[in-house]
């Protein structure tokens, strides 16, 4: 049985670049290790917290999508919270409507990424997204 | 015209009757199938300024979403995107 799931963790923003990468490398290794797949990861940067969490005001967020067994869940959370980098996390399964969504919002994205990319301009992620509607 | 004629009662000035738009579900118009907790800017369109939901008699929503839309935002709260608690939201 294998779900697509997707997991969102911050990590604490002491971390320098490298450790932030080497975190990142972590994970995904995990998740390959354990017969899982990533399907795709992105990075948030460095994200005003909207409430502090162990005193701390801001965060690197990081977003990976993956394909797993359901038991592997467990074990990634496990890694979660005996890593003390990691402030925050969120796992959650993915269903055929968010994988549609999660699907068109990574081509949007490398759409933008590619423009962004062509003009030279530092890649902006906070766009407004599709699925916003006018009233 | 026969209408206005057997209408005994006669207005000197039309009785003001409130239009009110009708409401709808944005989800539904739109054809959205997921909400996605990930993006705070559209879901504050679902809380007021303490950051509390809305209810569906204010903004419309059909029951299916709003308890998606719920979910979205009690995850988004869990991961700092929204706040729990505040004043002046927006």
């Amino acid at each position: 049985m294998i779900k697509q799931y997707e997991t969102v963790f911050i990590a604490t923003p002491v971390l320098s670049d490298t450790q932030m990468k080497e975190a990142v490398a972590k994970y995904t290794q995990l998740i390959a290790d354990n017969g899982g797949e990533v399907v795709y990861q992105e990075d948030w940067g460095l994200k005003q917290l909207a409430y502090p969490i162990q005193h701390k005001t801001s965060g690197f967020y990081y977003l990976i999508q993956f394909k797993a067994d359901p038991q592997f869940v467990n074990t990634l959370e496990t890694q979660y919270h005996r890593d003390e980098r990691i402030i925050r996390f969120l796992t959650v399964a993915l269903d055929k409507d968010a994988v549609a969504y999660a699907e068109h919002r990574r081509q949007v994205r490398s759409g933008k990424a590619a423009e962004a990319a062509k003009e030279e301009a530092p890649a902006e992620p906070a766009a407004e997204p599709v699925e916003e509607v006018e009233e | 015209m026969a209408a206005v004629e057997n209408n005994e009662i006669r207005y000197l000035n039309p009785p003001t009757v409130e239009v009110r738009k009708k409401k709808y579900c944005r989800f539904k118009k739109a054809g959205i199938k997921y909400v996605d907790y990930k993006d705070p800017e559209f879901l504050k369109k679902f809380l007021n300024e303490q950051g509390k939901i809305l209810p569906r008699r204010i903004t419309g929503t059909s029951l299916k979403f709003q308890r998606k839309v719920a979910q979205a935002i009690k995850r988004a709260r869990s991961l700092a995107l929204l706040p729990y608690v505040t004043d002046l939201l927006k």
